[in-house]
């Protein structure tokens, strides 16, 4: 046992004081914040851009349409013909010249209404003058047949349905796609973790592989307690890496934002760590007594069984995933032949996260995300992300939590035995690129 | 006195590929016992189950007379033919970390690694990573790391590989000398002059199958075909005498120095005894030398194997 522990102290040390490792750890959070902080500085400058286009009116109508907006405004030529607005648009590097011929009736005003531009023009432009045209269009339609502007004002009233349980509670909309969204980050965490770390597993093997100290050592320890200890070593490093992360990003951020005045909610999808709150906020309407019916939905989220399912899916998940990575780089001689064997794992995860994102987003308890979420090789993310809407009535029924829990663990203890079969031997083995055939063979020596 | 290691019937395949076959040796407690074979032998795979890094399909090994476990683990010192150091680990703290894998304490480590470090000139390499050192240097760390838990027995496959010649004799001084202290030794390699020089033991596989081993001195008793060396100071004329000769014994080679007026050849005589010959030859000329050509360990070792393939 002792010799495990001096096993995973060195996996441990090696990778923390690693220089790359020891830069990354610091640098990722501020290159984090900077990104941030950057995208939403450039947003407001772009937004804050107020592009204008000038009008040569010569029709009777759409006189008083063209108002300004937050980002476009007009100016109104008069009594000057095309060639002269042409020149004088370029000239005073406006963004574009609308040009609307005099015709008898609306409709042709708006058919023969033309936008010039000195290439071709920006979404906002376009948007916001097609927006007039079919406004006025439709008001003159409806005057046509007899409706008033005040009618149509009424018309134009928004809906929305309400909604409820039916124990009368009241639901509010997007809250299965928040608590998919709080369960997706958790999901990602997941999957982050294993690609990032278990790749550091696969080096550290071959690094042994290379230097040619495995022998060394296995003739010291059992090649299964040294398998282990890296795994675990390793992924010690990987929470100290992440915990460090999120606190100095969180710090950062906190600073960044006092800053440069930003507004929170301004912040879209976020870095992965504040996935859960930020990215939902800012995704639905933000009126007072809203906010506070969805604070008491997140309120509602089992948290506590939603912090165990994460550290128990996550342990087990990243154990299995971990061990096929040191199978592999005990499997190859170098780096770049590791390849051909990381797609079929990465393919799960990838899968796992889409499955989700797209299929337990619109429908958490659906035959496929059940199915995913009972599968093991995705039920850690999988399920991680249904599990925020409860267990028992209305949420995952206990079964298959249970059910994905017991097939995750008699697929790790198959999988742990099946990698360090391979592990043990592909240590041993120098100087070729093993085949599907031959990893088989293997274990049965 | 019980051999420090029994290795009973052993066999091992992988897959098809038969790695040793019925394979029995006994290594005797304070020698160095020599394992040669050619590339592919099976030499290696002997040396990872006595490591338990396998472990054998049918047969036993008893270490000290009691059957192979995890604990000898302790008691066995290993230099495997492919060997290394972390290249971005500090000098110090990976000798550290190897012998306590080898269930030394931290404290017994560190004297012990003082001592070595100072026996083999390596000095303030300490806080050095082993990427800074040279090969040689690295190999003598290599070297302590694997005596350093005084290991009952030492097993050294191809040690000399990565030395200078200064450098190699100095590690051949060490394992002679741990030899003197008690430590049974099995020594691996194709370098033929070094078993001549250490080895009292010897056991050659090849194939899969041992097929020679014991006491060197015996084997070549054994091997020793009876042909002489001899060199003879002529008074008066050649003539005649290779005619003469060629016609009583079995002639291997001659060679007439017309300067010196000395006969040199060899011959092979159908016993041992010399006595008889000896008094014939004096009768022809003065005889300078008269030696046995006792084998040398490659021939025994070329000759096993091609006796073996015939």
């Amino acid at each position: 046992m002792s010799k495990l522990r001096l096993i995973i102290r060195r996996e441990y040390l090696a990778k923390v004081r690693n220089k790359s490792f020891v830069v990354m750890t610091f640098l990722s959070p501020v290159l984090m914040v900077a990104m941030i902080v950057l995208i939403t500085y450039l947003t407001k400058v772009n937004d804050s851009e107020v592009q204008i286009v000038s009008v040569l009116n010569e029709s009777r109508y759409f006189h008083k349409e063209f108002l300004p907006s937050e980002s476009v405004s007009f100016i109104e030529f008069k009594n000057i013909n095309i060639v002269e607005a042409k020149d004088s648009t370029i000239s005073l590097a406006y963004n574009g010249l609308l040009h609307i011929p005099e015709t008898m009736t609306v409709q042709e005003a708006a058919e023969e209404a033309f936008l010039y531009t000195r290439d071709s023009p920006s979404n906002t432009i376009l948007n916001r003058l097609e927006s007039i045209f079919k406004n006025r269009l439709r008001k003159s339609r409806l005057r046509d047949i007899g409706v008033s502007d005040e009618d149509f004002a009424r018309v134009e009233e928004r809906f929305e349905l309400q909604t409820a349980t039916f124990d009368g509670e009241r639901n509010l909309k997007g809250v299965n796609e928040l608590k998919a969204f709080i369960g997706g980050g958790f999901g990602y965490l997941i999957m982050m973790f294993i690609i990032i770390y278990g790749g550091f597993v696969m080096r550290s093997v071959i690094e042994e592989k290379t230097s040619r100290i495995i022998e060394v050592i296995i003739s010291s320890v059992k090649p299964f307690q040294l398998m282990l200890g890296k795994i675990i070593g390793n992924s010690l490093a990987g929470v100290t890496q992440f915990a460090i992360w999120i606190f100095s990003a969180s710090i950062l951020l906190f600073v960044a934002l006092l800053l440069f005045d930003i507004d929170i909610r301004a912040l879209g999808g976020n870095p992965m760590m504040d996935t859960g709150n930020m990215g939902a906020i800012s995704e639905f309407p933000q009126n007072g007594g809203q906010m506070q019916e969805y604070a008491n939905e997140l309120f509602k989220i089992p948290w506590l069984l939603l912090l165990f399912s994460f550290v128990v899916y996550f342990i087990l998940g990243y154990l299995i995933y971990s061990s096929i990575y040191a199978a592999i780089g005990a499997a190859v001689d170098n780096e770049t032949d590791t390849q051909q064997f990381i797609f079929p794992i990465i393919l799960p995860l990838m899968l796992a996260i889409y499955v989700g994102f797209f299929s337990v987003f619109s429908n958490p308890h659906g035959p496929i995300a059940i199915g995913f979420s009972l599968f093991p090789l995705t039920s850690p993310i999988v399920m991680l992300m249904r599990l925020p809407g409860g267990i028992g009535e209305g949420g995952v029924p206990v079964w298959q939590l249970l059910l994905s829990i017991v097939l995750l663990i008699l697929t790790f203890l198959a999988i742990v035995w099946l990698a360090s079969k391979i592990y043990r031997v592909g240590i041993l083995m120098y100087g070729k690129k093993p085949t599907y055939k031959e990893l088989y063979k293997w274990l049965k020596y | 006195m019980t051999p420090i290691l029994v290795a009973d019937n052993v066999s091992k395949s992988f897959g098809e590929h038969k790695a040793l076959s019925n394979v029995s040796i006994e290594i005797p407690k304070n020698c160095i016992y020599g394992l040669l074979g050619p590339n592919g032998a099976g030499k290696t795979t002997l040396i990872r189950i006595i490591n338990q890094i396998t472990f054998p399909d049918t047969g036993h090994v008893y270490f000290d007379g009691k059957p192979l476990s995890p604990k000898h683990v302790a008691t066995i010192g290993y230099l495997p033919e492919e060997r290394g150091l972390y290249k971005s680990m500090k000098v110090g703290e990976q000798a550290l970390y190897l012998a306590q894998l080898k269930g030394l304490s931290k404290n017994d480590a560190k004297t012990r690694l003082k001592y070595w470090f100072e026996r083999l000139e390596i000095g303030d390499w300490w806080n050095k990573k082993i990427q800074e050192l040279s090969k040689g240097m690295a190999q003598k760390i290599q070297f302590i790391v694997t005596v350093l838990h005084q290991p009952k027995l030492l097993i050294f496959d191809e040690p000399f590989s990565g030395f200078d010649p200064i450098n190699a004799n100095k590690i051949k001084d060490e394992i002679l000398e741990l030899k003197k202290n008690g430590t049974s030794i099995i020594f691996s390699t194709h370098r033929m002059e070094s078993v001549e020089e250490l080895c009292e033991y010897i056991a050659l596989i090849h194939k899969s199958e041992k097929i020679l081993d014991g006491k060197l001195s015996a084997i070549k008793k054994v091997y020793k075909s009876n042909v002489f060396k001899v060199g003879l100071q002529l008074e008066g004329n050649i003539n005649g005498l290779i005619q003469k000769l060629e016609d009583r014994y079995e002639m291997l080679d001659h060679d007439f120095d017309s300067e010196e007026n000395q006969l040199n050849f060899t011959f092979k005589l159908p016993t041992a005894s010399t006595a008889d010959v000896l008094i014939d030859l004096g009768k022809e000329a003065n005889v300078v030398h008269f030696e046995e050509t006792i084998p040398s360990a490659n021939d025994i070792f070329i000759q096993a194997v091609k006796s073996k393939e015939i």
